[in-house]
């Protein structure tokens, strides 16, 4: 019985009638798991105990007829910059191998209350910071569709474990399109929520402004039933909206009858794969079909997009990555004294990239260079704001590419970090705005490479862009496809 | 040529909250090291720090008690730099946008009022504590104690308006006593809950432009204040008599030799790279609460020293030791209601309490002789129960033992011997036995007349009433006499 | 362009100890990716307010109750060095 197929809401109906128990499906997850690990590596840690464990008292619940929540007996991974309390958690650095946290970050808080099963941490650009995984410390994950191609960054290890079938549903994080570039490149959900809507707290802050956790999952409900899971309030997170949170699987079958959907024109660029350009467009030709208003809108700012993103999240990375000393956890490398005990922990902790964005960041800060840089990238900041809320008037969700380009080879960007930063230029605007957006499938290259649909709402509209991303699903084939890893 | 010293001081204190400022970690000073810690203040990957309401609070307060402008929207900000007791890497404070500005404080050197005007006030964390290996086990390391790591502090800096040791050494009197009168900060500067930093250059006299200054760090009690500035400003002018230059820098005070040293690390340009803490939400800071907070705040220090005046009726130096501890006006009020003569417990408390208080190292809420004990003693002595001597005695003796001074006069037989008749007889002895001095005195040598109290007094162990005492011997001398 | 000399003045603020290849390999990236950011530049900005928070959020308190969250035990677990319930370093040079 092949249970790993399935997703979180056709399993939630299945343990709740009784027909499977948690037990079963963790145990089926898990050999999946190690069925095609060896080729996709993306995980850093497995949890098989602790899942036991879960499912277990997941199956107890269901016996005695309690159901907390639709996650309670799912297995679940997570990406492994958020933090589980007594399990480690690595952000794919050799600074934290060892490192455990006492503490579990609120939303594994929740998704252990919701009891959901945890069978893994899942496998990062180090830190974060990356756009294919290939920064990880440990290993390189690669895509289910394509071994030898990345599955995109920098939550690739959870996108690549979701397309695989090694986990039922995953969370990573995304601070410049974390979460929706590796969905796109693998052919799954992603959804990355509107800044403030999902507590920060406990996980491993990159660019503490930009930074939100979301789900990447195998379809839009599941997207629907993890963000219900992880949203709302926290007062640990002063950051984190007291705004109510609505009961998301509403919004899944309104369809888009009445919505006006923006295309925006500085999104299809010149030097974009025409694969990907064609199956966005052919998207919005869909969407229109199926009742939806589509407009040409302008976000005059786009250009500068990977500029300012790469001032303000590296100035932010570049303090929140200083606590990383080899005094209270981590890597130490000894040394006579101690500031040359930090230079040389920090060398050999820290990966080639999180160093350069290390210094990029503390020189855009430095004296003399704030204004130019950080403050000006501030006042950027304001305009990618009043480029989407000016959009927003005239309609109420935007249709993008993820990326200009599918997966690509592994290797094959990691010689010019600009270029690879520039894989992000679709998905850092809404970051820098804050806003909710998600990428799901709408494709296939002409090799067999996923392609992703971007919906922009505005903030906590969240509710819009499953309604949007829902009734395009139902409509398309492309969910369902699987990659051909036997 | 003459020269003249400026000086502007910098002084953190910290604030009386039961918690940290940015963490539910407890504030309390007796702890193992690192036990009151959390992922917060240890700077654990991952987690945020979420502000203390009534840390803003208490900063408003201070804000509002020295007229300083009260910032609408305020910000804080990240001070990077590294440092083993600095768990982040960074430091939360304000920068650009401090929650007070401007102000001032009063102060008054050698019956001089002076105004010295702040530039600013904010918030900001405190750092742990490193502690060299020397001092606990291993000298090759240091070790590091993270519990007042995250403890609010409040950055009060003076404008360089300060024109000498004696008024710096005001001011920080000044501002500790109103810190303490707000409940801002308890004013310990042996547990470090007030630290003072100074800034001094010197001018030739009459200049308008500033000197070249320099920083002198931890200087934690005011008599180090005092001595390191007095010394610090003797070397700059000596430095330019000698045609040199002051060099900018930040030094240290070296209590045992009295000198001021410069930091042994060659100091790389500081460059904390500000910016806009990403974790924490602006604040706002509305009329409606400045009103409550100016609604809650007590009598300042200037007002209850004029109104000891007027109310008391006590001389202006008595308003002026009294007032200089809220405890101790607290306690001199406690003891003036129970007993209604403020010059006489004005001088009690000045007097016998405050060499109590010295001598055993107590507050005022701390003395075992409460102030309703003083206003009992008081009374014992007022109605002649007992002597003036013997309140001395009683008030030491309660002091030490705690006990009520009626129990104490009474179990001690202090009790004044106001019987004329018992007294006469007593007197009519020591008469006896000073047959020679009585002799003098008859004779004309009325000087006698002293002795002879001392006599009696000796011969009663002080319990006889005084004023029975003299009035008797007169007596007894003019009828018995020849 | 930035010299050597610069990433390391960069470094050194950074606490990060670069070998002479990295520090050339540095220098060569970081004035690239900064050439790329000048572009900002040209962006007329004079009035336009820096954002440094997208959330319209103000006063996010806590209430000043202690919270005990850590044992001393967990508080150390992790360190790679402690002695008499401190953290141990190695000697800070003051």
């Amino acid at each position: 019985m092949e249970l790993w197929r399935y997703t979180v809401h056709e399993l939630h109906a299945r343990l709740c009638r009784g027909e499977i128990t948690a037990t079963a499906l963790t145990e089926a997850v898990l050999s999946r798991l190690h069925a095609v690990e060896d080729r996709i590596h993306a995980y850093l840690t497995v949890t098989a105990e602790l899942a036991q464990e879960q499912a277990a008292a997941a199956d107890a619940a269901f016996a005695r007829g309690e159901v907390r929540s639709p996650l309670q007996g799912i297995p679940l991974a997570i990406k492994d910059n958020i933090c589980t309390r007594g399990v480690r958690t690595t952000c794919a650095s050799r600074m934290l191998e060892h490192f455990v946290p006492p503490y579990d970050a609120t939303v594994v808080e929740r998704l252990r209350a919701a009891g959901a099963v945890l069978v893994g941490k899942t496998n990062l650009d180090e830190f974060a910071m990356g756009s294919s995984t290939e920064n990880s410390a440990f290993v390189a994950t690669r895509n289910p569709w394509d071994l030898e191609r990345v599955p995109g960054g920098s939550s690739g290890g959870s996108a690549a474990a979701v397309a695989a079938d090694a986990c039922i549903a995953a969370l990573g994080s995304d601070t410049g399109g974390s979460i929706r570039l590796p969905a796109a490149m693998t052919g799954v959900v992603g959804l990355k929520p509107t800044y403030g809507r999902v507590s920060r707290y406990g996980l491993v802050a990159f660019a503490s402004s930009l930074d939100q956790i979301g789900p990447l999952t195998k379809d839009v409900h599941d997207a629907a039933l993890l963000l219900q899971a992880i949203a709302g309030h926290d007062p640990r997170d002063a950051t984190s909206a007291p705004v109510p949170v609505p009961d998301y699987t509403q919004a899944l079958g309104r369809g888009v009858q009445g919505l006006t959907l923006g295309v925006p024109r500085e999104y299809f660029v010149a030097g974009m794969d025409p694969e990907v350009e064609a199956a966005v467009r052919a998207a919005v030709a869909q969407l229109e079909q199926l009742g939806a208003k589509c407009l040409d809108v302008s976000l005059p700012h786009t250009p500068y997009a990977v500029a300012t993103y790469y001032i303000l999240a590296n100035a932010e990375a570049s303090s929140n990555l200083a606590r990383y000393d080899g005094v209270r956890y981590g890597l130490r490398v000894e040394a006579p004294d101690v500031v040359e005990m930090y230079r040389r922990t920090r060398a050999a902790g820290f990966g080639a990239e999180v160093k350069r964005r290390i210094m990029l960041g503390t020189y855009v800060l430095s004296a003399g260079y704030y204004e130019a840089y950080y403050r000006k990238a501030q006042q950027l900041r304001t305009l990618f704001r009043r480029d989407f809320q000016e959009a927003f008037r005239r309609c109420d969700v935007l249709a993008t590419p993820v990326s200009p380009v599918p997966a690509f080879r592994l290797g094959e960007r990691l010689a010019d970090p600009l270029q690879m930063y520039l894989a992000d230029i679709f998905t850092i605007p809404v970051n820098l705005a804050g806003l909710p957006a998600i990428s799901l499938p709408c494709g296939f290259t002409a090799q067999g490479l996923p392609i992703g649909l971007q919906l922009i709402a505005p903030p906590f509209g969240e509710e819009t862009l499953l309604q949007v991303a829902a009734a395009y699903e139902a409509a398309t084939p492309f969910h369902r496809r699987q990659p051909a890893l036997a | 040529m003459e020269y003249e010293s400026v000086i502007g001081l910098e002084v953190h204190a910290q604030l009386l909250t039961r918690s940290k400022l940015f963490c539910g970690c407890s504030t309390a000073f007796e702890a193992d090291p690192n036990d009151n810690t959390c992922p917060v203040c240890l700077g654990m990957p991952g987690v945020l720090p979420v502000l203390n309401r009534q840390a803003v609070e208490l900063a408003i307060r201070t804000g509002l008690a020295v007229q300083g402008t009260i910032a609408t929207t305020c910000r804080f900000a990240r001070k990077n730099y590294f440092y083993p007791d600095l768990p982040k890497g960074y430091q939360i404070s304000q920068y650009e946008e401090p929650i007070i500005q401007g102000g001032w404080l009063d102060i008054e050197v050698n019956g001089q009022r002076k105004r010295v005007r702040l530039i600013r006030i904010h918030l900001e964390e405190d750092a742990g504590k490193s502690i060299h290996g020397e001092h606990l086990a291993d000298p090759t390391k240091s070790y590091i104690d993270l519990n007042r790591c995250g403890i609010p502090l409040l950055e009060i800096v003076s404008a360089p308006d300060l024109r000498s040791p004696e008024e710096a050494k005001a001011y920080l009197q000044q501002l500790k006593t109103l810190l303490e009168y707000l409940e801002v900060c308890d004013g310990n500067m042996e547990e470090g809950s007030l630290r003072c930093d100074a800034n001094v250059s010197v001018r030739p006299k009459g200049a308008q432009r500033l000197g070249t200054r320099t920083e002198i760090k931890n200087l934690n009690s005011f008599r180090f204040l005092q001595r390191a500035l007095e010394y610090e400003i003797e070397r700059q002018i000596e430095v330019l008599r000698q045609g040199g230059t002051v060099v900018q820098e930040t030094r240290l005070f070296d209590a045992q030799r009295g000198i001021t040293l410069p930091m042994r690390t060659k100091e790389e340009a500081h460059d904390y790279r500000y910016f806009p803490e990403p974790d924490l939400v602006p604040l706002r800071v509305d009329e409606a609460w400045i009103a409550r907070v100016q609604a809650s705040l007590p009598e300042l220090p200037a007002a209850r020293r004029q109104r000891f005046v007027t109310q008391y009726g006590l001389p202006a130096y008595d308003a002026e030791v009294l007032t200089a501890s809220r405890a101790l006006a607290d306690y001199f009020e406690a003891t003036v209601q129970r007993f209604p003569q403020p010059k006489v417990v004005s001088n009690w408390v000045m007097g016998e309490l405050l060499r109590a208080l010295h001598r055993f190292q107590h507050t005022p809420p701390q003395a075992p002789l409460t102030p309703e004990y003083l206003a009992e003693l008081l009374q014992l002595l007022d109605s002649g129960v007992i002597s003036g001597k013997i309140a001395k005695a009683v008030f030491d003796e309660v002091y030490e033992t705690g006990r009520r001074p009626r129990e104490v006069v009474e179990a001690k037989g202090l009790v004044q011997i106001s019987d004329a008749a018992a007294l006469e007889a007593v007197i009519r002895r020591v008469l006896a036995e000073n047959a020679a001095q009585v002799e003098a005195y008859r004779g004309g040598k009325k000087q006698i007349f002293g002795y002879l109290v001392g006599q009696t007094m000796k011969a009663t162990q002080g319990k006889a009433n005084p004023q029975l005492v003299n009035q008797l011997l007169r007596r007894l001398l003019e009828e018995d006499g020849p | 362009m930035i010299s050597e000399a610069d990433v390391e003045h960069v470094a050194n603020l950074a606490r990060l100890a670069l070998s002479a290849e990295e520090k050339r390999r540095f220098a060569a990236q970081l004035g690239a990716i900064l050439g790329y950011m000048q572009q900002l530049g040209s962006v007329p900005t004079a009035d336009v307010e820096p954002t440094s928070h997208v959330l319209d959020l103000v006063n996010v308190f806590r209430d000043d109750t202690v919270q005990r969250t850590l044992t001393l035990a967990e508080a150390l677990a992790n360190a790679p060095e402690t002695a008499h319930h401190y953290f141990v370093v190695p000697r800070v040079v003051e």
